[in-house]
């Protein structure tokens, strides 16, 4: 007798929220255009069982300072617009980023220290350099977060940004400039689904709409920890699914920060013959962290590597291809 | 997919007879499903509930071995759909596609690479799996050649490539001691292919059109024909398609217990892939989602680490971190005035610190603390890797009668636990080392 096989489609009952990123003129900002991320109602790309109305999207990191840690390879790749926030935003878009992430990184207390002040006229000077919508993160310093973030929040005003990163130890303040001048927030949490969900509790308590947030799961690269960031994102998509709504934030993984730790894409004195050419295996690693996660769930990649961006742009096309 | 309790009673005689030594036959039932007693004690089974039972104990997903020599591919037999339910238990096999349209010293030079090709990480043996000869030539002696080729340069498990029956079966000749997987059998070669492939005992893949019906038809056709061991190819390309049929497989086994279906897939990542980094990022989902074979045309070590590395990440029990034993680990031969240096039994973490203050070429003591196998800033925010537990590792590994310094090096990360450790361990002086493991060998180059 004939085999009939029925499709297995899951009937799943919640969605993910829709977040719009950025605001054009129409909406009080300058942006040339928005970014919207979220709203699938099925696992990443099972387009046979519901739908992923928006791709993945790409945010470029963009830092205040000359990135003299970064690997040679990014150095090269980039050239002299690294020693301008401004002009290495321009040459971002150009190369079809769909965000900016600017990073604050010289209000760093171990490099540079900068405060308020000039936090303001990077966030000012970038907003004008590029159309695109912007995230921006501090230095990752709690206190220095708070200092440059606020002023961030008040010099782009109307622009609907999104503040990075909000953890638990600091996210009131960042949270109200966010409140204050229409801003979104990324919420970020050590690769664990209770943790993510009670930041998130913690957030919307504080009456920020939830189609403000994001979420940040923390990422491992390939080979560190990977498998757990992993891991974490198929749980929490699974439980944003099946309708826990304090998991329904779209996404956001910072895999070339991670990435570009990596000793495979740092150096390439000493290391294995085996281990391949560096410029190949690291661009490779970065794709594949990449592609990885935005196949466990990640709405917006934040990448370093300009062959990454053309690489992991085409990837999206074909995985949002049915 | 096995059998509940309940199922299994109504299975049963029902006689509640007591000889399995139950007290009735729905305890003895319960036993059973627990797995905590054997169907044989019950004398009264019938010839049916024994067929039947057996079924359902076959695991939903047939394990199909291919294997050459001592070297063995294993896949198939998983149990869920995502890794954090239990895990991942057989790694897709990573083979190297050679046509037989290539000249034969490069079939070789490929086959040879294919062979030593390993690298060592997180002090695991990573490597390819084999060679998958395709007859792109269309040529039947052509295609034995080849294979007798790949045969001379290596002893590799091989996948077999061609819709051509009779050019299948003079190849499995020249691939004799070895027991490849034999591809494809299709709506229109099946019935001579299947009967090559049994005869040969070798594995079979099927390979469809991309409806999953036909495949399933295809399969039980094969089946029927005396061939067990099937491997799916359902015949769609391209990352949307792949990811959607992969996915559909996996939960029709594992949730439907469809039989017909109940087998590991290959995959040809290169197939569609417009550059070597495209059918990197094929293959990458391929390793996360499910493939049980996966064929690579452009396997050049700049991908394949990174791929080996993605299949040992996905691969990792998620239920315990790959750890190493505490202790006290001599490095380039130390003595006693070399440096002391502190870490985490996270197999990760001391690999890279182990890795380089050995490729430093400075002799160093690298003490592993217990840190229930977590990296050094996992462990220090979950109080497993802190002044206390750091200073009864080093009392406890008798250093100090080795070494002539009472200088401690802990990683730049938890710089501030310098203070604390101090106090637990007087008489010491507690130096913070970088933060990077890469940066080891400049500090142990200036280190007094
Ligand atoms: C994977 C991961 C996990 C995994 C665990 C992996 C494991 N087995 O350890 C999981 C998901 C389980 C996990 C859990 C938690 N995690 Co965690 N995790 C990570 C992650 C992503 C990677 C860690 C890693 O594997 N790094 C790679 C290894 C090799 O690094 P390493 O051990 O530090 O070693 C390097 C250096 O330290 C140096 N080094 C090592 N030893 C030595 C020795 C000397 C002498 C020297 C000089 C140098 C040196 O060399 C290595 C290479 O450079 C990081 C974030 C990140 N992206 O780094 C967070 C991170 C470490 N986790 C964090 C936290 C808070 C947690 C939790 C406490 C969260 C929670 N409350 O549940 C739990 C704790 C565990 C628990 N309670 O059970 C925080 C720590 C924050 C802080 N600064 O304190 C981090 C930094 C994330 C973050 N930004 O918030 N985590
Ligand atoms: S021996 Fe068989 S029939 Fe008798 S009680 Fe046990 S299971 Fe029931």
């Amino acid at each position: 007798m004939p085999v009939t096989v029925n499709i297995p489609r899951e009937k799943w009952t919640g969605a993910i929220r829709e977040i719009t990123i950025g605001a054009t003129s129409a909406e009080g900002g300058t942006r040339s255009r928005r970014v919207t991320v979220g709203g699938e109602t099925t696992l990443p790309f099972l387009h046979f069982e519901g739908q992923i109305p928006h791709p993945p999207v790409i945010a470029v990191e963009v830092q205040d300072r000359y990135p003299q840690d970064w690997s040679p390879l990014l150095l090269e790749a980039w050239g002299d617009v690294l020693q301008s926030p401004t002009a290495w935003a321009q040459k971002a878009e150009a190369l079809g980023a769909d965000l900016i992430a600017l990073s604050l990184k010289s209000a760093s207390p171990d490099g540079g220290n900068t405060g308020a002040a000039e936090a303001r006229e990077t966030v000012q000077s970038v907003l004008k350099a590029t159309g695109l919508p912007l995230i921006v993160y501090g230095p990752g310093q709690a206190e220095k977060d708070n200092e440059v973030l606020v002023a961030a929040a008040e010099v782009a005003k109307g622009e609907r940004i999104a503040l990075g990163n909000c953890e638990d130890k600091n996210y009131r303040t960042i949270v109200a400039a966010a409140l204050a001048h229409g801003h979104l927030v990324i919420a970020r949490s050590p690769i664990d689904v209770n943790l993510a969900k009670q930041l998130n509790i913690l957030i919307s308590d504080m009456r920020l709409e939830m189609d403000r947030v994001l979420m940040d799961p923390t990422t491992g690269a390939l080979g560190y920890g990977l498998e757990y960031t992993y891991s974490v994102m198929e749980r929490l998509r699974l439980a944003a699914l099946t309708g826990d709504s304090m998991t329904q934030q779209p996404m956001i993984c910072t895999v070339g920060e991670e990435a570009w730790r990596a000793k495979e894409t740092k150096v390439n004195v000493g290391v294995p013959e085996a281990w391949g050419d560096w410029r190949e295996r690291s661009v490779n690693w970065e794709v594949l962290t990449a592609t990885t996660l935005i196949e466990a769930g990640a709405d917006i990649v934040v990448l370093r590597h300009p062959e990454s961006i053309a690489l992991v742009r085409a990837a999206i096309d074909r995985l949002m291809t049915a | 997919m096995a059998l509940t309790g309940l199922e299994i009673y109504k299975l049963l005689p029902r006689t509640n007879c007591k000889k399995c030594g139950q007290p009735t036959c729905l305890a003895f039932a319960m036993k059973l499903a627990a797995k905590q007693a054997e169907l044989s004690a019950c004398p009264d089974v019938s010839e049916e509930t024994k067929a039947k039972l057996a079924a359902a104990a076959q695991p939903p997903i047939r394990l199909i071995t291919v294997s050459a020599g001592s070297k063995k591919v294993e896949v198939g037999n998983e149990t869920v759909l995502f890794r954090h339910e239990k895990t991942f238990y057989h790694p897709p096999g990573l083979f190297v596609r050679v046509r037989d349209t290539q000249p034969e010293e490069e079939v070789k030079a490929i086959a040879a690479q294919v062979a030593s090709y390993g690298v060592e990480r997180v002090g695991m043996h990573l490597g390819l799996d084999g060679v998958a000869v395709e007859n792109a030539s269309g040529k039947a002696d052509s295609f034995a050649a080849c294979v007798a080729a790949v045969r001379s340069a290596a002893d590799l498990p091989l996948i077999l490539m061609s819709e051509d029956p009779g050019a299948m079966a003079a190849a499995l000749e020249k691939a004799g001691g070895t027991m490849p997987l034999v591809y494809a059998a299709t709506e229109a070669n099946w019935k001579d292919m299947a009967a090559v492939a049994a005869r040969a005992k070798a594995p079979l893949a099927v390979r469809g059109t991309g409806d999953l019906s036909a495949l399933a038809n295809l399969a039980e056709s094969v089946k029927g024909a005396g061939v067990e061991d099937i491997v799916l190819d359902p015949g769609v390309r391209g990352l949307a398609a792949s990811l959607a049929v992969s996915t559909q497989l996996r939960r029709l086994a594992l949730k439907q217990n469809l039989r017909a279906l109940g087998y590991p897939t290959i995959v040809f990542a290169g197939d569609g892939a417009e550059s070597a980094a495209e059918e990197t990022i094929a293959a990458g989902q391929a390793i996360a989602k499910y493939a049980g074979f996966i064929v690579l045309d452009h396997a050049t070590p700049a991908s394949v680490y990174p791929l080996l590395t993605l299949r040992q990440n996905i691969y990792t029990d998620p239920q315990k971190p790959i750890q190493v034993s505490p202790g006290l680990y001599e490095i380039n031969s130390p003595q006693p005035a070399s440096p002391l240096l502190v870490t985490t039994n996270f197999s990760l973490t001391y690999f890279s610190v182990a890795g380089e203050v050995e490729g430093s070429g400075f002799p160093a003591w690298l003490l592993i603390c217990d840190a229930e196998g977590m990296s050094v800033l996992t462990a220090w925010a979950a109080g497993k890797f802190d002044a206390e537990r750091i200073s009864k590792a080093v009392k406890g590994s008798g250093i100090a009668d080795k070494i002539n310094h009472r200088k401690l090096v802990i990683p730049g990360f938890v710089a501030t636990l310098s203070g604390e450790l101090e106090e637990e361990l007087p008489g010491w002086e507690i130096r913070v080392g970088p933060r990077e493991a890469i940066d080891i060998p400049a500090y142990l180059k200036v280190w007094q």
